[in-house]
């Protein structure tokens, strides 16, 4: 079996504040394999984004990196200097964001900013680099690609900024790429090209993809395995298939259920009572307790961690009960 | 059958996008105009839902504020139970119009005042026409009304800010329901939303609707949500409606290639492996709109008459589609 790509071991992030610290990822492990699409989905505040920004080095301070180790093929690189860490974004970490448009310096043409990051991370002259720009470009699936390279960022739609988003952080050609809801700021019909691009152009670069997103449909259109998270947890993680058909936490039930779907008729969606706990009031037990139809004494105690059930595992202590009526 | 609650005939509003006077002296700039609506029609009949789906841009929204009054049309008329909207707007029957129709807007940040009590917020429309007199009555209904939509009596007290996006649109919809419409427009009242959220939300409606036979027009991008609420769907392309059809004619056997392909275009979330055709090009500048059908240059059925006129509507058993490919019989 290869080694993971990219290991994240007991992750756990935290804000401090005036009024104490708030912990906003706790415990969170996971890996992805060379190559292959991680989805990690949730709602807002789930802890997913920032998930993202602990493995590019990106936290917004006051937020830090409290416990726990990332590791990207075999090196750790939570620790890393300042320096050291913007050397290696970019060249082996690729990072792809929700809104092009901030992405993107509006005062430099298309052309110099991919440039600009090819020579920072490449050994390449400025024709050299140039070339490989105007390469990049048409293999993201922009038509003309010599005029669109002298072109501001205003003179692009957004759905043709998001695919010179994805031609700058495939410059360097990174292992990995991590992309924060790259779709949700597109309309559908562009956001099926631009999941269809991503997953063409990481497979034929062979990079890793960590793709965080809400839509749990991009999810299943794209990822490999999928973690689903909650309030700063993963709640369960496993193939994409199972999750969607089979999932095991009561939370990814309520999930799908929620979601409409377009191949049945339900008079009524299903509806998960409440709304995901604020950071600074994470009940006791499994966080979800509060809102859970299957709860019982041991979910309002004591904390249920990652446990294999079938194909997924799944933080729920039904998970285990199961087993034990199974067993 | 009765006549229909709401009644839209070639409705169009055209915006000036023109440079300054001065620059189009000096430079030689024409004036510019975007057509965001262009000659929609349709009906929604009472206590139905009507649901607009298209991409940024189609016009949906525009048409949402035509019909409650927010704009004036450029053309066309909006019928609402037999009058004529916009006449009624302009006279002194405006307010009891106004009492009848109400709207939702997408994003419960902006649209709630932050400095306000929900019980004043709620309370506004109230006040507004007069239809509670002293403080207790309207304490009283303002709880009635947060208690129809699943919040607490208690909650009048607070701002705002103490609650989540999904509560701040129940406070949307409380106001919304405070003078006893017959008609809501619905823009996108679930997008800023979290999907167990917007279920939460949705379920609302829904009720809301059989129990007070209400009647929505509901504007979104999102197919799976409008199959979920629509009676009827509109589908709009560049400010003209492409396709009207009952939700289970039109998911079940679309017509207009753009339906089609915003079909094809959804994620496939129940991963069952069904054909899809790829999505091709992006919505033209509605600056300049393509010639003849506007759909021509992403259409896989273009022919030389779609470059060149422009499609009428036309009524196939309860469809109506607007596609000289259909009309030909060549899809």
């Amino acid at each position: 079996m290869t080694p993971p790509l990219l290991e994240v071991k007991d992750l756990r992030v935290e804000f401090p504040t005036r009024r104490g610290t708030l912990v906003a990822l706790d415990g969170v492990s996971f890996d992805i394999a060379p190559g292959e699409v991680l989805g990690v989905v949730g709602e807002s505040g789930a802890g997913k984004s920032l998930t993202g920004a602990a493995i590019i080095g990106l936290l917004e301070p006051p937020g830090r990196i409290a416990g726990g180790e990332i590791l990207l093929a075999g090196r750790r690189i939570d620790n890393l200097p300042h320096e050291q860490m913007r050397a290696l974004r970019g060249r082996r970490i690729g990072a792809i964001f929700q809104d092009p448009l901030t992405s993107l310096n509006p005062l430099y043409t298309v052309g110099r900013q991919l440039v600009e990051t090819i020579r920072t991370h490449l050994p390449l002259s400025e024709k050299q680099a140039r070339e490989r720009a105007i390469a990049l470009l048409a293999d993201t699936g922009i038509p003309a690609p010599e005029v669109r390279f002298e072109q501001y960022p205003h003179q692009f739609s957004g759905g043709m900024r998001q695919r010179v988003v994805i031609a700058l952080a495939l410059a360097a050609e990174p292992q990995l790429i991590v992309a924060d809801e790259p779709t949700t700021a597109l309309d559908v019909s562009i956001q099926a090209q631009i999941i269809t691009l991503l997953k063409r152009i990481c497979r034929e670069h062979g990079a890793a993809v960590m793709l965080v997103t809400h839509d749990m449909g991009v999810i299943a259109e794209t990822c490999d395995r999928v973690a689903v998270m909650y309030a700063g947890r993963i709640a369960e993680i496993g193939p994409v298939a199972e999750v969607i058909h089979r999932p095991a936490h009561p939370y990814t039930v309520g999930l799908m259920g929620s979601i409409p779907a377009m191949d049945e008729e339900r008079e009524r969606l299903l509806q998960i009572d409440g709304a995901m706990p604020r950071l600074s009031a994470i009940p006791a037990g499994c966080a979800f307790n509060p809102r859970c139809p299957h709860a019982f004494e041991r979910c309002r105690s004591e904390r249920p961690e990652l446990m294999a059930g079938g194909a997924t595992r799944a933080a729920c202590w039904r998970v285990e009960e199961s087993k034990a009526v199974l067993a | 059958m009765s006549a229909p609650l709401v009644e839209v005939r070639d409705l169009a509003k055209t915006f000036e996008v023109s440079s300054p006077w001065l620059n189009r002296v000096l430079e030689g700039k024409p004036r510019q105009f975007v057509h965001a609506v262009d000659g929609v029609s349709f009906e929604i009949a009472r206590g139905r839902t009507l649901a607009l789906v298209g991409e940024s841009g189609c016009g949906k929204s525009t048409v949402a504020r035509l019909l409650v009054g927010l704009y004036a049309p450029t053309r066309g008329t909006v019928g609402f139970d037999g009058q004529d909207a916009h006449k009624t707007l302009a006279s002194s029957g405006a307010r009891a119009l106004h009492r009848r129709m109400q709207m939702i807007f997408q994003d419960p940040y902006a649209s709630l005042n932050p400095r306000w009590k929900v019980l004043d917020i709620v309370a506004e429309p109230l006040r507004e026409h007069g239809l509670v007199q002293g403080k207790a009555a309207v304490e009283a209904r303002v709880a009635e009304l947060l208690q129809s939509v699943g919040l607490a009596a208690a909650d009048a007290q607070k701002f705002p800010h103490q609650f989540s996006g999904g509560q701040r649109q129940r406070i949307s919809i409380a106001r919304a329901l405070a003078t006893q419409p017959e008609f809501l427009v619905c823009d996108e009242p679930t997008s800023a939303l979290d999907v167990s959220v917007q279920a939460q939300v949705l379920n609302i409606m829904k009720d809301l609707q059989r129990e007070r036979g209400l009647t929505y027009l509901f504007i979104s991008h999102n197919l799976a949500v409008v199959r979920h609420v629509a009676d009827e769907v509109g589908v709009m392309y560049l400010g003209r409606l492409v396709e009207v059809a009952p939700k289970a004619e039109l998911f079940a056997r679309p017509r207009h290639p753009y339906t089609r392909m915003l079909l094809d275009a959804i994620p496939d979330i129940r991963m069952s492996g069904r054909a899809r055709t790829p999505v091709q090009g992006e919505v033209p500048n509605p600056l300049n709109p393509p010639s003849g059908c506007s759909f021509h240059p992403r259409c896989p059925h273009a022919s030389e008459r779609c470059r060149s006129e422009r499609p009428q509507q036309l009524a196939i058993g309860g469809v109506r589609v607007a596609c000289h490919a259909v009309e030909e019989g060549r899809i």
